[in-house]
């Protein structure tokens, strides 16, 4: 590991996200559209906004960054610079938590936007504590940085990688408990969801709507959701290869 | 890490057998490429402080044989030593720079950022960036965005990535595709001023007249090296008058 490396290649990602405002706008302000539809999409029930309004969002988030970042980690390959990058003294895993770095920064500025608008603006009613929504709001726009670097690795088109959204996220959506209780689902249905980060992420946001004060068991989903997230930077970084054929 | 500064004619060499030694050795480089056997069993050497051109019909496999002594290319066979290391290997990677065929840059940043950032991942001087501006003839374009740039501009910019650290061995695929012929000579004078401080450079191009301008060539054809000389001998030994000739005396020869 090296920090000079890893800060150069964050400070760079962030450069490219100046130069291209419209991305950035739309990584900001969509997750904060989706909430404001939410809310008023259950205008006579404000309940079920307070049940389901923090576990979106940490979803929306999460699923905006994975597009992102996937499709960003491909244009670097597709453009021959990760090729040059290679042949550099630069370390796999610098290369992509200089990428984490930068998207995490996206990732903080989006979580702190959208938890104001939904706490702040939208009246979102809740029992824990702000913060705390915030943080799993983080936690999820980083797991979702990181699954997205994770499958670019594996695309090689822009096409490929747009498609990993609804191959690798749209099945976690389905089992995360967003839709109905864990408990309910078929044993196996069951056991799947237990090993899928985003069930742990919807789990620390659901619990945080209910019960007051941060439970042990909110602060160990929260570190599941992180663990998950560099798990799969690790994994990224071990996929990524100097010889390709 | 400034280890790496040109050395005056007479460089203070690591070790007596570095110097020796040639700059890249190729022993029965074999490489499949998509299912296809694209280099059959290379042998060659590249000695130091030289331009070698390589030269070659397009899809004869230069840009593969460069590739496999950057240590990006996967092998079937064969070894490749570079600068007395293993080609790819880490002690490797701020003593080789690598033009890829395509301009690889970061087509939305500047030219003076993405050369900042090569510079950062290099650990190279931070006057670096300023000084390959100026020898690619690039000044004056420091804030323009490397997409805005025509064709041979962003080609140069993807070179002057690679003088940065002030590498030893340059292996630079097609640099002149593109460029006018007062460019081409600028860039071929710097070539020359880059081998005259010592750094090895091996050059891919199908230009057939560049190749006077090298002293060593190798001309490849469908994976197989079809000769290994200096142009003059080349063109003696062929009894021919320009490379061009040269090259089809030798493909007819080894029909
Ligand atoms: N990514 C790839 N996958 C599979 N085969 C490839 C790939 N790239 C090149 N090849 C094959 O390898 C052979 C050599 O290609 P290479 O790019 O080395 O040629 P070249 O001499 O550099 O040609 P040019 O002068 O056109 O650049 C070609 O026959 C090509 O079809
Ligand atoms: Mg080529």
């Amino acid at each position: 590991m090296n920090l000079t490396r890893t800060l150069a290649t964050a400070r760079r990602v962030l450069a490219q996200l100046r130069h291209d405002p419209r991305t950035v706008a739309l990584l900001l302000v969509v997750p904060c559209v989706l909430l404001v539809l939410l809310k008023y999409m259950f205008d006579a029930q404000p309940g079920t906004f307070d049940r389901i309004g923090p576990e979106l969002l940490g979803v929306f988030p999460l699923m905006v960054m994975f597009l992102v970042t996937s499709v960003a980690m491909l244009r670097e390959r597709t453009s021959g610079t990760l090729e040059r990058l290679l042949t550099m003294p630069i370390g796999k895993l610098d290369l992509l938590l200089g990428y984490a770095i930068a998207f995490g920064v996206v990732a903080l500025v989006q979580a702190a936007l959208a938890s104001a608008l939904t706490i702040g603006v939208l009246g979102l009613d809740l029992a824990g504590p702000t913060w705390a929504v915030f943080a799993v709001a983080v936690a999820d726009g980083l797991l979702g940085m990181a699954l997205g670097l994770l499958v670019s690795a594996f695309a090689s088109t822009e096409f490929q990688a747009v498609q990993f959204l609804p191959a690798v996220l749209l099945p976690q959506l389905l089992l995360c408990g967003l839709f109905g209780p864990r408990e309910d689902m078929a044993t196996v249905l069951r056991w799947i969801s237990d090993v899928l980060p985003l069930s742990y992420a919807v789990d620390a946001m659901s619990r945080l709507t209910t019960t007051t004060g941060v439970a042990g068991r909110t602060v160990l989903d929260l570190a599941v959701v992180g663990a998950c997230a560099f798990a799969a930077l690790a994994l990224g970084a071990a996929t990524l290869r100097r010889r390709t054929p | 890490m400034m280890n790496s500064s040109p050395a005056g004619p007479g460089p203070a060499a690591p070790a007596a057998t570095a110097t020796a030694a040639p700059a890249v050795r190729v022993e029965g480089l074999t490489v499949v490429r998509g299912g296809r056997t694209v280099l059959h069993g290379l042998d060659l050497e590249v000695a130091r402080g030289s331009i070698t051109g390589l030269l070659g019909p397009s899809g004869c496999g230069k840009s593969t044989l460069l590739r496999a002594i950057v240590g990006v290319q996967r092998t079937a066979g064969g070894r490749v030593e570079v600068l007395g290391e293993p080609a790819g290997g880490a002690g490797l990677r701020h003593r080789v720079g690598y033009v890829t065929q395509a301009p690889s840059v970061y087509g939305d940043l500047s030219v003076i950022e993405n050369l900042d950032y090569f510079a950062a991942v290099l650990g190279a001087p931070r006057t670096d960036p300023a000084r390959v501006i100026a020898q690619v003839g690039l000044a004056g374009h420091e804030r323009d965005t490397a997409d805005r740039l025509s064709g041979g501009q962003r080609a140069r910019v993807s070179l002057a990535a690679a003088l940065l650290g002030t590498p030893e061995l340059l292996v630079l695929d097609e640099p002149t595709v593109g460029l006018d012929p007062v460019l081409r000579q600028d860039l071929w004078r710097l070539f020359r001023s880059l081998a005259d401080q010592g750094a090895t450079l091996l050059v891919s191009s199908h230009v057939m007249d560049e190749a006077t301008r090298c002293d060593r060539l190798l001309l490849m054809r469908e994976g197989r090296l079809l000769a290994d000389d200096t142009p003059a001998e080349l063109l003696r030994s062929t009894g021919t008058a320009d490379i061009d000739s040269a090259f089809l005396d030798l493909v007819e020869s080894t029909r």
